[in-house]
């Protein structure tokens, strides 16, 4: 006899909701988290869509510690000395089911976590899984947590990317650095109606979601990022970690000069710093998954490198909570039949590939490969967007030009066949 | 010897996160005599900036103002890395933003 039905390691997005899952259906379950509380460890930029957290709480955003609601999406292409932005507003993105919230992760997921005591879970905190146990057969059947040996019926790495566990739970070797992205995130002091004024928000509760390509990087695959909290502007950037190991520039130089950017300076103008992060991102896609079941165990959320990242749209977390969901549910009907090798958890699997998850893994599966070589959308482009603007708006007594001999000029000096070649590569794999 | 430059004050910005470092007891060692190019890659991606090369080329990390996020695992796993574990007991960075 198991200790416990289920043990779930980590208590980030999928983990807590995992557990909710299984408490709720009157399973056992014990969740470990390495830090001291829930998010201690935990990152993001960030940003969560609302649709799959609601299908688990539909009271999600009245009860969550949410930020600001995301009412403006901001993409920029930015170079060293301008600054193309797109800027966007819709009434539909209020729309309950089609929302999304800025969320900081030290509140947020002491939240999600008391959801699962609430519903039964059992926690332990500060304690880190070094090893899974498994039986004769191969079987994992529980964790090692420091000296303690604890067994369960199903086992859930909820770990994250820089997961320690994922390859003894199945076939899954090292992370490759192009399967992957390093970011660093800073958080911004600011009174709540400073934020709302300089981000054009129409209150308090309401704020930006704001992407930089080009040279918040460096002109090398990645990009910045700004989201609005109530009280705080987190702002960081995310860069491909091959790309920066064969670089030039440290990422910590990167952000230095990303804050130096007057758009971005404006931004957090008088804000104190109160926090410096850092964490990977998995952009490899399907192509870089694990094998998301194992004998006695499952993987979920960015463990399974359940991030998609398509430029304009940067999600993970609400791939997790659904994983997570569906991890829970998986769980308990394979421990009701009795059957939790991996034949027996299969139907997470199952459930995943019918659901929005794989089905938007599968249907972006070229997307990362796109995203890391499109070199000219993280240089020339802003650049080439840039000097036609310039062209456009700086006016100085010279006889102007036509529009179309300035985009001209500028599309020459791309050529025109890579721009046509990028455009289909875009069409194709976005 | 490459010359990596950055004007980074990046002691100020960890000194305003939480740590409970464990003393003594070091969750990443590096090998003996870090090959140069491999240390360079982690003086660029490291987003704590604990691998640094001094203006005399010496090499230096300290692993108290880890942000736990593996980076230099993923780059150096293999090769210059001889321990990367996550702090033990709850110990290390604690995040109140996150």
């Amino acid at each position: 006899m198991a200790d416990f039905d289920a043990i779930i390691v980590g208590s980030g997005c999928a983990g807590p909701i995992a557990a909710y899952e299984l408490a709720k259906a009157g399973k056992t379950v014990l969740v470990v988290e390495r830090g001291n509380f829930a998010g201690a460890k935990n990152m993001t930029g960030g940003r969560i869509y609302a649709h799959s957290i609601k299908k688990v709480f539909p009271n999600f955003e009245k009860e969550a510690p949410v930020e600001r609601r995301i009412t403006r999406e901001r993409i920029s292409l930015m170079a060293p000395d301008s600054n193309f932005t797109f800027d966007f507003t819709s009434n539909q993105m209020g729309v309950e089911g089609q929302d999304s919230y800025s969320v900081l992760r030290g509140p947020f997921d002491q939240w999600l976590a008391s959801k699962a005591e609430e519903a039964g879970a059992e926690y332990i905190y500060g304690i880190g899984v070094q090893q899974l146990v498994k039986d004769e057969s191969g079987k994992v059947c529980g964790i090692r947590a420091e000296d303690d040996e604890i067994t369960a019926e199903v086992t859930i790495l909820c770990d994250g990317v820089n997961s320690v566990l994922a390859h003894q739970a199945v076939d899954f070797s090292q992370l490759s650095t192009s399967q992957v992205a390093v970011g660093i995130k800073q958080v911004f002091a600011l009174p709540a109606d400073v934020i709302t004024n300089r981000v054009l928000a129409a209150s308090d509760t309401e704020g930006t979601s704001w992407l930089f390509a080009g040279d918040a990087t460096k002109g090398l695959f990645g990009g910045g990022f700004m989201y609005t909290n109530r009280n705080s502007i987190s702002l960081g950037i995310v860069a491909g970690i091959e790309a920066v190991a064969s670089g030039i520039y440290p990422i910590s130089q990167m952000m230095e000069d990303f804050k130096a950017h007057p758009d971005i300076a404006a931004l957090i103008k008088g804000g104190e710093m109160v926090e410096h992060s850092g964490h990977m991102v998995p952009e490899g896609g399907l192509n870089s998954m694990p094998p998301l079941v194992g004998d006695g165990v499952m993987l979920a959320g960015d463990s399974a490198m359940m991030c998609v990242n398509l430029g304009y749209v940067v999600r993970g977390m609400d791939y997790a909570i659904a994983a997570g969901q569906m991890a829970g549910q998986a769980a308990v009907r394979a421990i009701d039949k009795g059957d939790t090798s991996v034949t027996g958890l299969q139907c997470y699997v199952d459930m995943l590939k019918d659901s929005f998850v794989l089905k938007d893994f599968e249907k972006f599966s070229n997307a990362p490969t796109f995203m890391g070589g499109f070199n000219r959308m993280f240089a020339a482009y802003p650049t080439m967007i840039g000097n036609i603007m310039n062209g456009m708006f700086v006016i100085d007594g010279q006889p102007i030009c036509h529009v179309r001999d300035i985009v001209k000029t500028e599309m020459k000096e791309i050529g025109v066949f890579n721009l046509l070649k990028d455009a289909r590569g875009a069409l194709k794999a976005l | 010897m490459s010359v990596i430059s950055s004007n980074v004050n990046i002691d100020k910005y960890l000194s305003l996160n939480k740590y409970d470092v464990d003393n003594n007891h070091p969750h990443i060692v590096l090998t003996s005599d870090p090959d140069d190019e491999e240390f360079d890659k982690l003086v660029r991606v490291c987003p704590a900036a604990l691998y640094k090369r001094r203006d005399n080329g010496l090499k230096s990390f300290d692993y108290s103002g880890c942000l736990e996020c593996g980076t230099c695992r993923v780059v150096c796993g293999d090769t210059i890395l001889e321990k990367w574990e996550y702090p033990r007991s709850g110990m290390g960075v604690e995040y109140r933003y996150g």
